[in-house]
């Protein structure tokens, strides 16, 4: 059993509500923090804790707070980023779902260590029932004193507001999610500056995700150094993976990240094997917008290396042949899925989700999806994947933000690892409409590169 | 067209969480609002009260109103289905979910039925991938769709609209 330190008491009864939290020993790091701690000093745990940024880009937090700017009378803002909405990712809603004062607890550590008076959460618009209930245990938590004036007797003084966002993916990226929060369109703002100099209201803002906010908890109950020493190398503590696609069982699942991803996919205690008693054929192991690799890839690395699920192995060999840790949506396909079919939805929710306001992204995207669609549906000719190819490197790092890079890499990888399969398309055209390619070579074991 | 007595309240708790002259971030929550009281979509003379409520210009309600998807800028029915469609829902069977709506209530995607019941939209990912197929109707997700729970969800559906009249 990987250790527990995020959803331990997820299952217990009534866990959801304020009584039964405190008594499970919930807001002891909130006490922990406001009588013993200086918010340097939760800043320095946090440093030590290794953790790092659970919404995709892996950036290490401690680092991050650090980075914050101080100016005299300016007032501090840190935002959640609970808009969750890469493909493939389901983790933060089970833990506000589920556990909503153990991301407010959280909040208020964060809150104090980065002196912010009044915390934001900003929530995707269809988690409707959420905001719910996230208001109820925030209200709850401000009738016990954990929220409001004076805290526990201290002169730190809290409040947190949950704000709906209204379906645009985009406005997951920090910047996007500021100018939402403001009542604006999400357009990603150009960096330089970054939002901790210039964030929301042009006042210093950390944007974090919801996962990273919770494991504040643990990191301050137990201390940053005991934390580092749970999972391996640069990859400490505890991550949340949601599981999904055709697997016995999907979910969300915390791991210590040092179980191997054969581990993950083929125990009882994760997902669970492949569902029907199919074969495993490709996988998207960090949501969409990471590289997707075929199953002999993901579970050795080409050096013949057993594959961890963990930051290091999930990218072991770059874009060639790893992929990345991303946001930990797990997407499983079986021997029946279609590899071009998969990749063209991804395409196509790229298209619907770019803001517009780089022509590489707002252009490039439209051509993946067209493309694409040609492709899946008989029509496409071999050019067509080298013209795909070529549209998806020229939009790579040419735009504001990073949704372009995550729009071109599915489509780079998925041609890198299952081209035979888009060729396959192009010469079959008739066959492919009524049948899928299979799982040809994608399981067989590979010649190790030794370099 | 004005909010009620208990919708203004809800917009003044909403102003209430930003800082003084930061209203306007108050406009997606505030649209959210008015979509739901006002008949399930947004008018143009719904956003103009808006951006009045708000102080500010009409044109910065359209510009949000018209960038995020869950604001309706036509009328929908009192039931509307919206499918996601996107790769995780894909594996799991959403195509067959949206032909069998379509056949089922004999209309095409973005469509409404001619009794203004239904209407079926498909959207991409929702964050319920491990729990697909699956769609969001009103506040709420139906998961692990099959043709007999669409088959329940709309004779309920029903159901309720003549209980109602
Ligand atoms: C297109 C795009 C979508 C994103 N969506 C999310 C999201 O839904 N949730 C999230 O936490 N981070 C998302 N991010 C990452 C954020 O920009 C930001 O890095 C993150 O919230 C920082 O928090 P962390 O350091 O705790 O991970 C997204 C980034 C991009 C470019
Ligand atoms: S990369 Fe795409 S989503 Fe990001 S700012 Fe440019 S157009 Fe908008």
């Amino acid at each position: 059993m990987s250790k527990k330190l995020l959803l331990e008491k997820a299952h217990v009864e009534g866990i959801r509500f304020y009584d039964v939290y405190r008594r499970e020993g919930g807001y002891n790091s909130v006490e922990k923090t406001l009588k013993t701690l200086s918010p340097e000093a939760v800043v320095e745990e946090v440093k030590k804790s290794g953790l790092r940024g659970r919404g995709g880009a892996g950036f290490p937090t401690g680092m991050k707070w650090s980075f914050i700017a101080k100016p005299e009378g300016v007032p501090r803002h840190l935002v959640c980023n609970a808009d969750e909405s890469e493909p493939g990712t389901f983790k933060d809603r089970y833990l506000m779902e589920f556990l909503p004062h153990l991301l407010i607890e959280g909040l208020i550590v964060s809150s104090y260590a980065l002196g912010s008076n009044d915390t934001y959460i900003y929530i995707r618009g269809e988690y409707a029932w959420i905001v719910d209930i996230l208001e109820q245990a925030i209200e709850e938590a401000k009738a016990n004193g954990w929220l409001g004036k004076n805290i526990l007797g201290s002169s730190f003084n809290c409040n947190i507001h949950v704000q709906r966002g209204a379906g645009a993916y985009i406005c997951g990226e920090e910047t996007a999610l500021i100018e939402s929060l403001e009542g604006k369109r999400g357009n990603p703002r150009i960096k330089p500056p970054f939002p901790a100099i210039k964030g929301l209201w042009e006042r210093p803002t950390v944007v974090n995700n919801v996962e990273t906010l919770a494991a504040i908890v643990p990191i301050i109950n137990m201390g940053g150094e005991e934390y580092a020493k749970i999972g391996v190398g640069r990859s400490t503590g505890t991550k949340l993976i949601s599981a999904c696609g055709n697997i016995n069982k999907p979910g969300v699942y915390e791991i210590d990240m040092t179980i191997s991803v054969e581990e993950f996919i083929y125990s009882e205690e994760y997902c669970g094997g492949i569902a029907n008693g199919k074969k495993l054929k490709a996988c998207i192991p960090g949501g969409s917008s990471v590289p997707i690799l075929p199953a002999n890839l993901l579970l050795k690395t080409a050096k013949g290396e057993t594959r961890y699920m963990n930051y290091e192995s999930l990218s072991d060999g770059g874009f060639a042949t790893g992929s990345m840790m991303g946001s930990g949506g797990f997407i499983v396909l079986d021997e029946d899925q279609c590899v071009v079919k998969h990749t063209y939805t991804l395409a196509r929710f790229y298209h619907h989700e770019s803001c517009g306001q780089c022509s590489p992204c707002r252009e490039g995207t439209i051509w993946l999806d067209k493309l694409l669609y040609k492709l899946e549906h008989g029509q496409g000719k071999l050019s067509d994947i080298d013209l795909l190819w070529d549209v998806q490197r020229r939009i790579e790092g040419n735009t504001i933000c990073p949704l372009g890079d995550a729009a071109a890499w599915p489509v780079a990888a998925a041609i890198r690892h299952f081209r035979d399969e888009f060729e396959w398309h192009v010469n079959n055209p008739q066959e492919s409409q009524i049948k899928n390619f299979g799982l040809a070579h994608y399981a067989d074991a590979i010649q190790p590169i030794t370099v | 067209m004005k909010f009620n007595e208990q919708q203004i309240a809800e917009f003044n708790r909403l102003v209430a969480r930003y800082p003084e002259g930061k209203q306007k971030s108050a406009l997606l929550p505030v649209l959210h609002l008015a979509q739901e009281s006002f008949g399930g979509w947004l008018s143009t003379e719904t956003m103009n009260y808006v951006a009045e409520l708000l102080n500010i210009t009409p044109i910065e309600v359209y510009e949000v109103a018209t960038f995020y998807s869950m604001y309706n800028l036509k009328p929908v029915g009192k039931h509307v289905f919206e499918v996601c469609q996107t790769g995780p829902c894909m594996i799991n069977g959403s195509d067959n979910i949206i032909n069998y709506i379509k056949e089922k209530l004999k209309i095409e995607i973005g469509e409404t039925t001619p009794d203004g019941m239904f209407t079926l939209k498909t959207v991409e990912c929702l964050g319920a991938c491990g729990y697909a197929p699956m769609m969001q109707m009103g506040k709420f997700y139906k998961e692990h769709l099959t043709k007999e729970k669409v088959d329940n969800i709309i004779e309920e559906c029903r159901k309720n609209a003549a209980l109602n009249n």
